[in-house]
């Protein structure tokens, strides 16, 4: 069976690349799968999790939003943060939900609440992809 | 004829200072071989944005956006500089300071008000000493910067430009062309030019799926392309900066073994005459002696 070539790129480093039976990720209007021969796809990600199945074994990695290009049988994800689900830190997820929700219960008047609040999804989701390992 | 001391204390206080530049040239070379790799590492991620823009602008009718489009009567002039915290780096900045300011005066010379975006002490410094407003400076940046510096100065300037407060956003960087050459350049980041897209307006990029549709893509899209520009100048810059200062430490080594060749060849020579005229002295003296 064809498969697909799933890289996903930061800034700072190549955090994937390798060949999977189907890609799982959140899309900005909703989820999608990709499988083999996919149409060409383009899509803006939300903050969250991806998944892949890779020989019958499904993994996961988290991806900062960012987006995510399909063609030719590649899957291209470009994210400003990614992580595997083996790498991420939970300690610092952790510390970082409880500074962001401390922050969103009692707003000082300088808090900056969008970046807090965006900080606390990026915090759950990576919490949420951890729990997958 | 200086004494034979001073000689001495010159000699080591050059040497000192000999030891000093080769740590520093040192440190550096190290450091621009991390620059060098992070440049590697970021070169995949690049590339694939510029792909991006180029299959999305393809479409530009439907994804017109205020980035893309340029003002009609611009007026204000944003130029970025980045320069380095630290100096001890040769002509580096001095290069980067003078290249900005002429593109200044040629903005100036258009009818343009030109405002100043600093990063690196060295350029804020500079700048200040003109009559030019510096509307926002970031100083001991350059040690260790990573993307989020390049998403806060991208979003300052999208936003300026968005709000009209901004019609022409310049960086200003010194580009990485290899170890022995770094080039001064400007890069004009807005509005977002895809000059490359006009040719690649072929049929495999037409039948691409857009998710959301390509305007709200595009919007999603192109503030993220100005920051990974700038990141790149960034990037750029931090191994230019490593490169010159390792040339200058260099040389400044080099003189410095030459210095202290000179300094012992003088003292060495100090020695001899020393010497020489402490012998006449006895031969002299043994001599008057003899003949009484």
């Amino acid at each position: 069976m064809a498969t697909l070539r799933l890289d996903i790129v930061t800034p700072d480093r190549v955090v994937l690349g390798a060949d999977v039976d189907y890609v799982g990720a959140a899309g900005v209007d909703g989820q999608f799968g990709v499988l083999p021969d996919h149409s060409p796809l383009l899509s803006a990600l939300k903050i969250g999790d991806l998944y892949y199945r890779q020989g019958g074994e499904v993994k996961w990695a988290f991806v900062s939003g960012g987006f995510a290009e399909v063609s030719e049988n590649k899957v291209t994800v470009l994210a400003e943060a990614a992580e595997l689900a083996a790498d991420i830190d939970v300690d610092r997820a952790e510390q970082a939900k409880a500074r962001a929700e401390k922050r969103l219960k009692a707003p000082e008047p300088d808090t900056d609440t969008a970046r807090a609040e965006l900080a606390l999804t990026r915090a759950i989701a990576r919490l949420r992809v951890a729990a997958h390992r | 004829m200086p004494s034979l001391k001073d000689v001495k204390l010159q000699i080591s206080g050059v040497g000192k200072t000999k030891q000093i530049t080769r740590a520093m040239g040192m440190v550096a070379s190290a450091k621009l071989r991390g620059a060098q790799n992070r440049i590697e590492r970021f070169r995949p991620y690049a590339e694939k944005f510029n792909e991006m823009l180029d299959s999305l602008s393809g479409r530009t009718e439907e994804a017109a956006h205020p980035l893309l489009q340029a003002h009609g009567q611009p007026k204000t002039a944003v130029i970025l500089l980045l320069t380095s915290d630290r100096g001890l780096c040769g002509g580096f900045n001095i290069n980067l300071i003078s290249a900005a300011l002429s593109l200044a005066k040629s903005r100036e010379e258009a009818g343009l008000s030109v405002r100043f975006i600093c990063v690196g002490k060295k350029g804020r410094d500079a700048i200040r000493k003109t009559p030019y407003e510096i509307m926002e400076s970031y100083g001991d940046v350059m040690g260790s910067f990573d993307f989020t510096l390049a998403a806060r100065l991208g979003g300052k300037v999208s936003q300026l430009y968005a709000g009209c407060d901004a019609d022409e956003v310049y960086l200003v960087y010194s580009e990485f062309a290899s170890m022995t050459r770094q080039v001064p350049s400007t890069m004009a980041i807005l509005p977002v030019t895809a000059a490359a897209s006009e040719k690649k307006q072929d049929g495999a990029s037409a039948e691409c799926l857009y998710e959301p549709e390509a305007g709200a893509l595009m919007a999603e899209f192109l503030p993220r392309y100005v920051n990974v520009q700038i990141y790149r100048g960034l990037l750029d810059n931090a191994a230019s900066e490593h490169a010159a200062r390792m040339a200058s430490m260099d040389n400044a080594t080099r003189n410095c073994d030459e210095l202290i060749n000179t300094l012992t060849l003088l003292y060495n020579k100090t020695r001899q005459a020393t010497i020489t005229n402490e012998l006449i002295d006895i031969v002299g003296g043994a001599n008057a002696q003899q003949s009484q």
